[in-house]
C-alpha cells in the first residue's frame, strides 16, 4: 500500500477573515532547515511517516514555529510535529518513553486513557513533579489495554499549544476488526492568541469569543414569527436569569483554526481509498476547548469503539465528540468518487475539514454548517424543560419553576407542571429503578428526572450561578444542536461495550459532585468549590463505587477520571459503556462505576481546557 | 411629578431596595467557607444507605422585594444537603510541580467613555468615565473614576477606590473612599455599594457616601447593551445623584440632584477597541437648577457625543 504523501490542498483564499477560518493550505510545523514540512500522516497498515513503533521512544518536546493563518507563531511540538509522532504500542509489551524537555518552562506528557502506574501518568503536583527544562524523564509500564488514545501535555496550556499526539496500541491476540485501511483523524484547535491572554480574557469577559449572541434584529424575526409575546416570553427567561442560550462553548472559531491531522481546513488532509474498501478512521478529539459535530456526508459510519473500547457497531450518519473522546468509525465508500469528512464546531463558528478520496487532489462538496444551536429550556432545567425544544409556549408553567426561589409555593407549582408534562411524558424515560429509590411519598416527583442532592457550598456561593433540582438522567439525547436535524445521530444510548463490565460485583457506595460555574465571573467548579480550595476525593481501594456526575450549568462538560475505567449506566442503572472521558450535557445526571483498583493520587476533572485551569478539578486519591 | 421625575425616583427606590439588601447576603456568602480537612465518615454512610432526596428548596421570604431574589443564588440548602467533602481526612500530597492556578490575580482598565461632548449652546468639553481593577476572583481593588473637562480647566472628577468583594453570582459589594476635584472645594466621601449584573442584563451600580460635615450622597447608574450586529452595540445608560444637604461651592442641592440619560452607538472594531457617538440628556433637579443658572449653566442639556470604548 503505498504511503500518502503530499498535501492536496486548493490555493490559498485570499481574503483575510476566510483565509483565518480556512487556514493555510500549506500551514503548520517548520521544518528545521527553515522550509514547512507538510503537516500531514495518515496511517495505513503500519507504512507511514511520522508513525513511530516498538517499545522504545524518544520524545523531544520543543518550541517550533507554525503558520496556520498567515502569522508565524511558536507552537509546543513533539519532535518538531504538530500533533506529535502516531505512537503505536501492543498489547502485552513494555513500553520506555524518554521524554526530552527542550522548552524554558516544565513540561509533562499524560497518557490520556491509558491504566498505568499512577507515578507514570505525567501530571504534575501529582504523579510526578513534570520535567524540568533540560531534563529528561523516562516513562516506563506495561500496555495492558487495546485500542485508539491519545497523549496530551498536563502543563498550563501546551496541550493548548501543540502537544498533543495519537496513540493507537495493537490487540495481543490480533485485530477482530477487519479494515483495509486505518487512518486516525484527529482533531483540534488551534489558536494564534496567547492561551495565557486566552485565560484572563475569559477572566474579564467570558462572553468575548462568542460570535453568535442574540441581536435585536433576531428578536424582531422572531416577533414575527411567534409573534411579541411569544418572542418576549422566549427570552425573559434567558434574560431574567441573565444566561444567555448561545453560551455554548467559551473559546471559539473567534479565534480558533480547527484543524484535522494538523492540517486547516483549507490544506485538506485526504485519506485515500480504492472504491468498497473498509476504511477504518480513528476519531480523535485532541482539542483543548472545542466540541465537534462529525459526519461524512454520504457515507454510514459504523461506530465499533468508544475511548478506546469496543463496542456493539452502531451506523449513525453524525456523532458529536467531546473534547478527549474517541469514536473508532468503519466506512465502506463504493464509489469512486471523494467524501467530506466534515467536523464543525458546536456553535457552529467553524470547522474542520478533510477528504476521503479514491486519488489525491479530489474535493467533494464541503457542506454548510448546521444553523447556530440555542440552548432549551431542557438545558437549563432538566426534566422541568424537557418537550420543550421548540419553547414555543407551554411549558411557561415549568420555565418559572428552574428559579426555586422565585416559586414560594414550590411543591404546588412542581405538580402543576407534571400536568402539564404529561403531553411529553412518552419522550421521558422511565424513572429509573435500582438507581436510586422512589422519592419519599408527598413529593412530587418529576418524570425522566433524579432530584439531584446538592452540596452545601453550592448555596449562596458567588461562583454559583445556577442549580438543577431536576436533572434529566437520559442518554438518548444527542445534545443541543442535534436534535432532530433528520441525520441519526449517536447518543451514549447507542453504545453498548463488547463483553459487558469488567466489574460484576455490587456497588458498595456512591458520590454525588456537582458541575457547577459561573459563566460571568469564569469561575468552574465541582460542588462550587475551585481545586485549590478542595480536598482531594477518597476512592477505598478495591471498593467497587458510583460516580454521579450532575451538570448545573448549560454546557457540556468533558469529565475525565485518570487511571480508571469509568463505566457509565443506562438510566436503569444497568452497565452501558466503559469510557475514559464522560460527557455529561446540561443539566443532565450521569452515573458511572469505578472500580478503585489502582492506588496513588490522580487527576479528575473537566477536559475543557479552560474549565479545569478556573478549577473544575479534583484529585482523587485511591488508597 | 414628569415622567423623568418618576423614572428617577424610582431608580432611587431601586438602589435603596438593593443597598438595603446587601449585609444581608454579605453576610451569608461567608457562612459557606470551603471545605475543612476533617473527615466525614457518618456523611458517607447517609450516601450509600440513603440516598434519599433533598428537601426541597425553601423559598426567600415574600416580604423581600423580588430584585433581592435575583441577588442570590436563592434558597437557603437544604436540611439535608450534603457535604462536598469526600477526604475521608486525606490532603493534598506534597508532590512538587502543580501548576493549577484557578484563583488567578488579573487585571483589567475600562474606559467606558472617552468623549468629545457638544452641548447645545455650542460650549463643548471632553469626559472619562472608567475602571480599572486587579484581584482574584472574589476579592478586588477597585479604581473608578469619571471627569469631566471644559474650558481649559478640570470642573469636576470622581474619584473612587474600593474593596470589592462578591458577594452573589452577579453581584459584588464594595467598600473604600470617594475623592471629588473640580471646581469648589474637594470633597471626600466613605463609600459603599453594590455593583453588578441585576436581570435582564442591567448592568448596575448602587453606591452609598458619607462625608464630613454630615453630608451624604447616592449614586446609582444603569447600562443595558443591546446588539444590533456581533459588533454594533447600543448602549443606553442612565445615571442619577442625590445628596442629603445642598452643597453651593459645588453647585449641588439636596435631594435628588441631577440625571444623566445616554444613548451611545458603538462598533467593535476589535472587542477592546470601539468609537461610538451618542446622544446624552442631562437634567438638574431642586435648587441644583438653581445653583446651574446662577453660574450661567443651563439646568438640563442636550449633548452630543463621540469618543471610544477601551480596555485591557
Amino acid at each position: 500500500m503505498k504511503p500518502i504523501h503530499g498535501n492536496p490542498g486548493s490555493p490559498i483564499p485570499v481574503l483575510s477573515r476566510r483565509r483565518f477560518v480556512q487556514g493555510l493550505a500549506l500551514g503548520g510545523t517548520a521544518a528545521v532547515l527553515g522550509g514547512f514540512v507538510k503537516p500531514v500522516w495518515a496511517l495505513t497498515a503500519g507504512n507511514q511517516p511520522r508513525v513511530l513503533s516498538g517499545t522504545t521512544f524518544d520524545l523531544d518536546i520543543a518550541e517550533s514555529e507554525v503558520d496556520y493563518t498567515g502569522a508565524r507563531r511558536v507552537a509546543t511540538t513533539v519532535n518538531g510535529q504538530l500533533p506529535g509522532p502516531l505512537l503505536r504500542w501492543r498489547e502485552g509489551t513494555t513500553v520506555s518513553l524518554r521524554v526530552t524537555n527542550r522548552l524554558r518552562v516544565p513540561t509533562s506528557i499524560h497518557w490520556h486513557g491509558i491504566l498505568l502506574p499512577f507515578d507514570m501518568d505525567g501530571v504534575p503536583g501529582i504523579s510526578f513533579p513534570g520535567i524540568a527544562p533540560g531534563e529528561t524523564f523516562t516513562y516506563r509500564f506495561p500496555v495492558r489495554q487495546s485500542g485508539t488514545y491519545w497523549y496530551h501535555a498536563h502543563s498550563r496550556f501546551q496541550e493548548q499549544t501543540g502537544l498533543y499526539g495519537a496513540l493507537v496500541i495493537d490487540p495481543a491476540h490480533g485485530e477482530p476488526v477487519r479494515a483495509d485501511r486505518d487512518y486516525v483523524v484527529m482533531l483540534n484547535d488551534w489558536t494564534d492568541m496567547d492561551s495565557e491572554r486566552i485565560f484572563t480574557v475569559l477572566k474579564k469577559h467570558s462572553e468575548y469569543f462568542n460570535v453568535h449572541q442574540r441581536t435585536v434584529p433576531e428578536f424582531l424575526r422572531d416577533a414575527s414569527a411567534m409573534g411579541l409575546a411569544g418572542a418576549l416570553r422566549e427570552r425573559a427567561m434567558w434574560n431574567r436569569m441573565r444566561m444567555s442560550p448561545r453560551d455554548l462553548i467559551d473559546v471559539t472559531g473567534f479565534t480558533y483554526t480547527y484543524l484535522m491531522n494538523g492540517t486547516a481546513p483549507a490544506g485538506n488532509w485526504t485519506g485515500l481509498f480504492r472504491p468498497g474498501e473498509r476504511v477504518r478512521l480513528r476519531f480523535i478529539n485532541g482539542s483543548a476547548n472545542s466540541y465537534f459535530d462529525v459526519r461524512i456526508p454520504g457515507l454510514k459510519m459504523s461506530v465499533i469503539a468508544a475511548d478506546g473500547q469496543d463496542v456493539e457497531p452502531v451506523a449513525v450518519d453524525e456523532f458529536r465528540i467531546a473534547v478527549a473522546e474517541t469514536y473508532d468509525v468503519i466506512v465502506e465508500p463504493q464509489e469512486n468518487r471523494a467524501y467530506t469528512i466534515f467536523a464543525q464546531s458546536i456553535d457552529r463558528s467553524g470547522y474542520a475539514r478533510g477528504t476521503l478520496a479514491p486519488r489525491p487532489g479530489m474535493e467533494a462538496e464541503v457542506p454548510p454548517m448546521d444553523a447556530v444551536p440555542t440552548l432549551t429550556m431542557a438545558d437549563m432545567m432538566g426534566a422541568m424543560g424537557e418537550g420543550d425544544h421548540a419553547m414555543h409556549g407551554m411549558q411557561h408553567d415549568a420555565v418559572s419553576l428552574s428559579r426555586r426561589e422565585r416559586v414560594p409555593e414550590g411543591r404546588v407549582r412542581v405538580r402543576q407542571s407534571h400536568d402539564a408534562m404529561h403531553s411529553s411524558e412518552s419522550s421521558l424515560r422511565r424513572h429509573a429503578p435500582g438507581l436510586r429509590p422512589p422519592l419519599p411519598t408527598g413529593e412530587a416527583s418529576v418524570p425522566g428526572a433524579i432530584r439531584a442532592n446538592h452540596a452545601r457550598t453550592e448555596f449562596h456561593n458567588p461562583g454559583v450561578d445556577m442549580r438543577v433540582d431536576w436533572p434529566r438522567i437520559n442518554l438518548d439525547d444527542p445534545g443541543p444542536g442535534l436534535r432532530d436535524n433528520g441525520r441519526r445521530v449517536l447518543t451514549y444510548a447507542d453504545l453498548h461495550t463488547l463483553g459487558g463490565s469488567l466489574y460484576p460485583e455490587p456497588v458498595t457506595r456512591e458520590i454525588e459532585l456537582h458541575l457547577d460555574g459561573s459563566m460571568e465571573r469564569f469561575i468552574w467548579s465541582f460542588d462550587g468549590v475551585i481545586f485549590s480550595k478542595a480536598n482531594p476525593v477518597h476512592f477505598r481501594y478495591g471498593e467497587h463505587l458510583r460516580v454521579v456526575l450532575c451538570n448545573d450549568t448549560m454546557m457540556n462538560h468533558p469529565i475525565h477520571l485518570h487511571g480508571m475505567w469509568s463505566e457509565v449506566e443506562s438510566p436503569d442503572g444497568e452497565f452501558q459503556v466503559r469510557k475514559h472521558t464522560v460527557n455529561v450535557q446540561p443539566a443532565q445526571r450521569v452515573a458511572y462505576r469505578v472500580k478503585a483498583d489502582a492506588p496513588g493520587r490522580w487527576a479528575f476533572h473537566c477536559h475543557l481546557l479552560y474549565h479545569m485551569e478556573a478549577g473544575m478539578f479534583r484529585e482523587v486519591v485511591v488508597a | 411629578m414628569n415622567a423623568r421625575m418618576k423614572r428617577a425616583a424610582s431608580a432611587g427606590a431601586l438602589a435603596v431596595a438593593i443597598f438595603a439588601g446587601a449585609p444581608a447576603f454579605a453576610q451569608d456568602a461567608t457562612q459557606d467557607t470551603p471545605v475543612s480537612g476533617q473527615a466525614h465518615h457518618e456523611h458517607h454512610a447517609q450516601h450509600t444507605s440513603q440516598p434519599r432526596a433533598a428537601a426541597p428548596a425553601s423559598a426567600g421570604s415574600s416580604a423581600v422585594p423580588h430584585a433581592m431574589h435575583d441577588m442570590d443564588t436563592t434558597s437557603a440548602p437544604a436540611a439535608h444537603a450534603r457535604s462536598p467533602d469526600y477526604s475521608d481526612g486525606y490532603h493534598y500530597g506534597t508532590m512538587e510541580g502543580m501548576e493549577m492556578h484557578d484563583d488567578p490575580a488579573v487585571g483589567s482598565l475600562l474606559l467606558d467613555r472617552l468623549e468629545y461632548v457638544e452641548a447645545r449652546d455650542g460650549g463643548h468639553a471632553v469626559t472619562v468615565d472608567g475602571e480599572a481593577w486587579y484581584g482574584r476572583n472574589f476579592d478586588k481593588l477597585w479604581l473608578k473614576f469619571e471627569g469631566e473637562r471644559a474650558e481649559g480647566r478640570l470642573q469636576d472628577m470622581r474619584t473612587e477606590a474600593l474593596w470589592s468583594h462578591a458577594v452573589a453570582p452577579f453581584w459584588d459589594a464594595q467598600l473604600g473612599v470617594r475623592h471629588d476635584f473640580g471646581i469648589g472645594p474637594d470633597r471626600t466621601w466613605a463609600a459603599f455599594g453594590i455593583e453588578g449584573l441585576a436581570p435582564y442584563w442591567f448592568e448596575t451600580e448602587a453606591t452609598f457616601y458619607v462625608g464630613q460635615a454630615g453630608r451624604t450622597a447616592a449614586r446609582v447608574a444603569f447600562e443595558y447593551e443591546a446588539r444590533f450586529t456581533q459588533r454594533l452595540i447600543l448602549q443606553p445608560s442612565l445615571e442619577a445623584n442625590f445628596y442629603g444637604r445642598d452643597d453651593p461651592q459645588r453647585g449641588i442641592g439636596s435631594g435628588l440632584s441631577d440625571v444623566e440619560a445616554g444613548l451611545r452607538l458603538r462598533y467593535e472594531i476589535r472587542r477592546e477597541f470601539a468609537p461610538y457617538v451618542g446622544v446624552v440628556w442631562q437634567q438638574r433637579f431642586g435648587r441644583s437648577r438653581g445653583f446651574a443658572r446662577a453660574q450661567g449653566e443651563p439646568a438640563d442639556d442636550l449633548q452630543f457625543v463621540a469618543g471610544f470604548r477601551v480596555w485591557f
